[in-house]
């Protein structure tokens, strides 16, 4: 019988390093490079998705993605996410520092400002649809403030629906940014503000001296994922609101290009765009935290 | 002097942490509400309202039997399954013997791992929809199973992290009593890497169970339905039915809840090692 511990090691080592990476590659190879190599096949075609040939156009959807203004104003939504994420980020940073000192009922406010981050999104979603709703949660919290009269159709003015977007997709995140922060913090060496307290440093002293610098990395490692977070921004906008009243998003874009109008050739374009977009942000970022080395 | 200043402190402390807290808990409470409220007192009552009567699980039934939430949470529970298994085998293995072996070809290989986690896969989605088509998959829960293993690439991380601490002497010993590499890899490396194993499952389980996008794009079958596209289908037929959709809503978040509260500790660890690292 075929034992495997016959074989010399030199041998065995050769089967296992084949054995242990046939099927990790060809999956690595199968659904995050062929994709790539696709995808940038397919931006210079007018494919529609399922006919044989595909006609090459050359650039001529990249084009039309930077010239034609109702594919370029999905921007504009990205923006209003960027923006939310130095709430989220602040408000993290916030509960971070105070819940690493002595707070009565810590495991609670932790385990409460966290939850969020962990349900499911489509959950998320209807929740915030029955929050924003026309006499729904909101509208009912502002009346007993007596702040009645700012009320607007949260979800269906275009004013400000992106904002009513943005918060709801503040509150799904913000607990991640929040648990990240408070495990940089708890790994800073108490006696550090032992000693600041004994030089008389108050606590804004201490978060601005010691905090902020030992955990600066982090922090911009956020900031920078906040670009790329802000520019797929997908799930909050599509399952509220399907990308109504000027919601729409670069990805919501792309998946409707690709799959209500069956415009794979112009889709996969915005895709290839976004990739750069995301890559660029990355590169950028191990920039930074290296120059900070 | 001193001590008003610091009392005020932490007034102004403990205010904003109960101020945060109900921002996160009352969207999600008024939901609870809405679940067990009766037609006529959902449209009657405020919804910041506790409903009349707690017992009424009528919306529950309603929600679970008509959304067909347990085929939800049938498939939902296969995938998982296979695909955390499935992830926690090739992703140990590949970090094995990248963290054992020298050989041709490990720097182009560790390369290629690093390289597509630079590739969101968001943004390959309309490409990728081409290849599980190609594959005959789409419509079946492997197209969903192959993405959550093919994609994930942290969980190779968390391995070669966990392995480094995990002393070559051990493996030395055990080749001079004769085990295999296999032997090896299945006898020692693996149950001491348990730790890293409960993180990988806790990220990746967290992340399959709330995912939308995948189940809805490739599986828009019925009865392939998870419990997220189980539940946007409420959107239909309910949009107007709130107190069934919120009972909908409950019974996707209350395995969650169960999950957060009794594994919070290994939560906590499994997303800082995951993510800061």
């Amino acid at each position: 019988m075929f034992k495997l511990s016959n074989l010399s090691y030199a041998n065995q080592r050769k089967l296992i390093i084949l054995a242990f990476s046939f099927i990790p590659v060809i999956l690595l190879v199968t659904f995050a490079y062929l994709p790539v190599v696709n995808m940038f096949k397919y931006s210079f075609t007018s494919w529609n998705g399922y006919s044989k040939n595909m006609e090459y156009v050359g650039l001529k959807n990249y084009i039309n993605i930077f010239t034609k203004p109702e594919y370029f104003s999905v921007f504009k939504v990205s923006l209003y996410y960027f923006v939310a994420t130095f709430f989220q980020m602040g408000l993290a940073l916030y509960f971070a520092t105070i819940l690493s000192f002595k707070v009565r009922f810590k495991n609670f406010f932790k385990g409460v400002l966290f939850f969020p981050y962990m349900l499911n999104g489509v959950a998320i979603g209807f929740i915030f649809l029955f929050f924003f709703r026309p006499d729904g949660t909101f509208d009912t919290l502002l009346n007993a403030l007596g702040l009645g009269k700012n009320i607007t159709l949260w979800l269906g003015n275009p004013d400000v629906i992106n904002i009513s977007l943005a918060s709801a997709s503040v509150w799904r995140y913000m607990g991640f940014n929040f648990i990240i922060f408070l495990g940089a913090i708890s790994s800073i060496d108490k006696d550090i503000y032992e000693a600041a307290d004994i030089d008389g440093a108050n606590k804004w002293h201490q978060f601005k001296h010691i905090i902020i610098p030992s955990i600066k990395r982090i922090v911009q490692l956020n900031l920078i994922l906040a670009i790329s977070g802000a520019i797929s921004a997908f799930d909050i906008p599509y399952i509220m609101v399907d990308g109504a009243n000027g919601s729409k998003t670069f990805v919501i874009q792309t998946i409707d290009m690709a799959f209500k109008y069956g415009k794979f050739g112009l889709a996969s374009a915005m895709a290839v765009v976004l990739l750069f977009i995301v890559i660029i942000v990355t590169l950028l970022q191990r920039l930074v935290i290296k120059e900070d080395n | 002097m001193f001590t008003l200043k610091k009392s005020v402190a932490s007034a102004i402390k403990y205010i904003s942490l109960i101020v945060g807290s109900l921002v996160a808990i009352v969207p999600i409470l008024v939901v609870f509400f809405a679940s067990f409220k009766t037609k006529e007192e959902y449209a009657t009552t405020s919804p910041i309202t506790p409903p009349a009567d707690f017992t009424n699980i009528s919306n529950y039934v309603t929600a679970f039997i008509d959304g067909n939430m347990l085929i939800g949470f049938m498939n939902t529970f296969i995938i998982l399954i296979i695909s955390i298994v499935g992830a926690t085998l090739t992703g140990s293995m590949i970090a094995f013997i990248l963290s054992r072996f020298k050989f041709r070809g490990k720097k182009l290989l560790m390369g290629a791992f690093l390289l597509a986690t630079l590739i969101p896969s968001v943004t390959t989605q309309v490409a990728t929809f081409q290849i599980i088509n190609a594959l005959d998959l789409m419509n079946t829960r492997w197209a969903a199973i192959v993405l959550y293993l093919g994609t994930d690439i942290i969980a190779v991380y968390i391995f070669l992290q966990f392995l480094d601490t995990i002393s070559q002497a051990l493996d030395e010993s055990a080749m001079l009593d004769g085990a295999s590499y296999f032997t090896i890899y299945w006898r020692i490396i693996l149950p001491l890497l348990m730790p890293a194993i409960v993180t990988v499952i806790i990220v990746k389980g967290v992340n399959i169970y709330n995912d939308f996008y995948t189940p809805f794009l490739y599986m828009p079958k019925t009865d392939l339905q998870v419990i997220s596209t189980a539940l946007f289908k409420f959107k239909g037929p309910y949009g107007s039915q709130w107190e069934v959709i919120s009972a909908g809503i409950m019974i996707a978040i209350i395995p969650t809840l169960i999950i957060f509260m009794s594994l919070q500790k290994y939560i906590y660890n499994g997303l800082t090692n995951g993510s800061v690292k």
